[in-house]
């Protein structure tokens, strides 16, 4: 084959198509070319020739982003990190490692085996560390292990010229000059492209044990939530699901023999971690205390490890139990963070306008984050009527959200679908400040054009 | 039972790319992140779950290769194991030291501790010989039940029965012990330490001996001439017609 600058490359239709459809409803807009690089400095090589020419680029890990951050609206360059899967370096001693960007978190894990060791964050998916960290990823761990922003201690980042940098470092903690790291995190690509992470490491827990709790309303199990976080509690999962989010989860397993079908009520699935069983006892029974004196009841324990995993693997699973609501069912996913006071009447007025306005939309999420999801599903067949109906569902949540003082997303990040939002939450001065960091690092406008924030003209 | 012996090989990491060195007489080892053999992994546990059963009193991990296999022994410790032998040789493990000679060094463990099971892993993702447990069974005179997907020792310790995997499905055998058992993918999920156990496995006794003074003759009867990675994959060709695609598989793939 002919040897380009690019290397090795793929123009196959069906290649481009999935490198510009994430798991999100928007859809497929593919790229021109992807590029498979397998070094740092062939990433550098490609991103020198796209900045010659003026080409946009995007860089890829697995695809699992949630509002079309991977789209090429402006053709261009695919980098797909794959080959860069590797775990550079190790350091169980000061519980830090060094990963390859397109190594899966489950990678990654794995080759912490015997460390006692784990990356703790997780998002559900299987995703790339690159891409977690560009994203900003978070998850159900959040709550009491922090997100990709405190997970990153320090990252290689290809610049659009094709200079490489590399931020951070080993130190737990450092004061020399401006903190890079956290910028590149959560830039979604639009500033440089991350080849290498840092990942800083927590001891994997000693005694776990996983619990639901059933509740009569949703704001009970809210008010549980908030008891338990003020009661100094630290819960290492506090995931809310409301009633349609369970009744799509027993529906969508009803085929599995194995399956029990979970009761269809507001629920929480909580997971506690211990330095000693009897640590653990304590936080849990004062957990479940809190539970039940909020209205709670039928608390059930998930014993050991394997149901434990099955507990994690159905939470995650909501996403596609509530798409499976429509025949080839799509969602729009709202990502909704507020403090958490305020967390109980956001949940109700969206359930409320959910029910009010007929559309489907389970409510589940990071309630111990004040972080919640309601999962708008629609498919091709739905009149646009509904279609309608749901987009205001989505807008009015948006707005009560913003009132409450929270960000319109919490984890997922921008991509292109929530940029229309940034404005409103950042506004003109904020977004002219990131506009002016953009002009920076990527002055042609090259890296992931026509996501986050669309700078003032 | 009072004490079972578990092998455990230090290899190559299962997940690393593995590179050929410049002289092709091997696979790259400097530099490269070495792993607990996945095999010896599930030995080891399959150990662990005796002796938490009630029964087995016992277990002792033993390994044959550099010093740093210690640090495979202490991964094994901190899984459970009682106590460690590290038989040290510098001879490579992956295609220096034979299967014979490792059957012969593990004999003489043997000797030495009298476990009444030896359990070690179907095969190492090195050498892939899966010759080990068979010959150090022969050597020892001692029954053998390979590929082993699950194990059941009886209640007075006397036998055990086995399903072993073969290529047609599984076999149950029963065999008296002391015996040789090789374990298999499907024997268990082996756990992974936490960091107290990884502490306290630092203390653990680990005896370290010299594979020269056990009186084993460490020649290899078979000898690597040379090592080469596979092809690298030609491009695709796309054709324009069925009869075009018909024609390059009878004539150039020659598989119709």
């Amino acid at each position: 084959a002919a040897s380009s600058p690019l290397g090795r490359r793929s123009t196959t239709p069906d290649v481009l198509a999935r490198h510009g459809k994430d798991e999100s409803y928007h859809p497929s807009v593919p790229p021109d070319v992807v590029a498979f690089p397998k070094s740092t400095a062939d990433v550098s090589a490609v991103a020198r020739l796209c900045h010659d020419r003026r080409v946009p680029l995007v860089p890829f890990g697995v695809g699992t982003s949630l509002e079309g951050h991977i789209q090429h609206p402006y053709g261009g360059v695919s980098l797909d990190l794959g080959s860069l899967d590797q775990m550079v370096s190790e350091f169980p001693d000061d519980m830090d490692c060094r990963a390859q960007a397109g190594m899966t978190r489950s990678a990654v894990n794995a080759a912490l085996r015997h460390t006692g060791l784990e990356f703790t964050v997780d998002p559900g998916a299987d995703a790339t560390v690159g891409g977690m960290a560009a994203c900003g990823a978070s998850g159900t761990t959040a709550v009491r292990y922090g997100t990709m922003r405190d997970a990153v201690l320090g990252l290689t980042v290809v610049l659009a010229d094709g200079s490489v940098i590399e931020t951070g470092g080993r130190a737990r903690k450092s004061s020399a000059g401006y903190d890079l790291t956290k910028l590149f995190v959560g830039s979604e690509g639009t500033l440089g492209i991350i080849t290498e992470v840092a990942l800083r490491l927590h001891p994997q827990p000693t005694a776990v044990a996983a619990a639901t709790a059933r509740f009569d309303d949703l704001d009970d199990a809210v008010a549980a939530v908030h008891a338990i976080l003020l009661h100094g509690i630290p819960v290492a999962r506090c995931e809310l699901l409301d009633a349609p989010t369970l009744a799509a989860f027993n529906a969508y397993n009803k085929n599995d023999p194995a399956f029990r079908p979970q009761e269809v009520t507001p629920s929480l699935f909580l997971e506690f971690h211990g330095l000693s069983d009897a640590v653990l006892k304590e936080e849990a029974d004062l957990a479940l205390e809190a539970c039940v004196d909020a209205g709670g009841r039928d608390v059930a324990w998930a014993s050991d490890e394997a149901e434990r995993h099955k507990l994690w693997a159905a939470r995650h699973s909501t996403y596609y139990a509530s798409c499976a609501l429509k025949r080839d069912g799509k969602a729009i996913v709202t990502d909704a963070c507020v403090p958490i006071s305020k967390l109980a009447e956001v949940v109700r007025d969206t359930a409320a306008d959910v029910e009010k306005m007929d559309v489907v939309g389970p409510i589940f999420g990071h309630a111990g984050d004040g972080n919640f999801h309601c999962i708008l599903v629609y498919n091709d067949d739905d009149p646009p009527e509904y279609l309608e109906r749901l987009h205001d569902v989505s807008a009015r949540l948006i707005d009560r959200t913003l009132a409450a003082g929270g960000t319109c997303t919490g984890e997922h990040g921008v991509g292109s679908g929530k940029k229309k939002y940034v404005l409103r939450e950042r506004g003109a001065a904020g977004v002219a400040a990131m506009a002016a960091v953009k002009h920076a690092l990527d002055p042609q406008g090259i890296m992931n054009p026509g996501k986050v924030f669309d700078a003032p003209s | 039972m009072r004490k079972v012996l578990v092998g455990v090989k230090r290899v190559v990491d299962y997940a690393v790319r593995v590179r050929v060195s410049a002289d092709k007489s091997g696979v790259e080892l400097a530099n490269t992140k070495m792993s607990m053999n996945p095999f010896c992994e599930i030995a080891v546990e399959e150990a662990i779950r005796l002796k938490e059963k009630g029964a087995a009193e016992e277990v002792v991990a033993v390994s044959i290769g550099p010093k740093q296999a210690q640090e495979t022994l202490r991964s094994a410790l901190a899984m459970g194991c009682d106590r460690a032998i590290h038989v040290q040789t510098d001879i490579r493990s992956d295609q220096g030291l034979n299967p014979l000679a490792i059957a012969q060094l593990l004999e003489k463990v043997v000797e030495k501790e009298s476990p009444d099971l030896v359990i070690v892993g179907k095969q190492s993702i090195d050498g892939d010989h899966a010759t080990t447990a068979p010959m150090l069974a022969e050597l020892l005179g001692w029954s053998q039940a390979t590929f082993a997907a699950r194990l059941d020792v009886a209640a007075d310790g006397a036998s055990a029965e086995v399903e072993r995997e073969t290529d047609a499905g599984t076999e149950v055998v029963k065999l008296p012990l002391p015996a040789v058992i090789s374990a298999d993918l499907r024997l268990n999920t082996p756990r992974y330490p936490k960091l107290p156990n990884i502490m306290k496995a630092k203390k653990k006794p680990l005896e370290a001996l010299e594979a020269a003074d056990l009186g084993v003759d460490l020649a290899p009867t078979l000898v690597v001439t040379g090592v080469a990675p596979p092809p690298d994959r030609a491009a695709g060709v796309t054709v324009e017609s069925v009869d075009d695609l018909v024609d390059k598989l009878k004539n150039e793939a020659a598989v119709i």
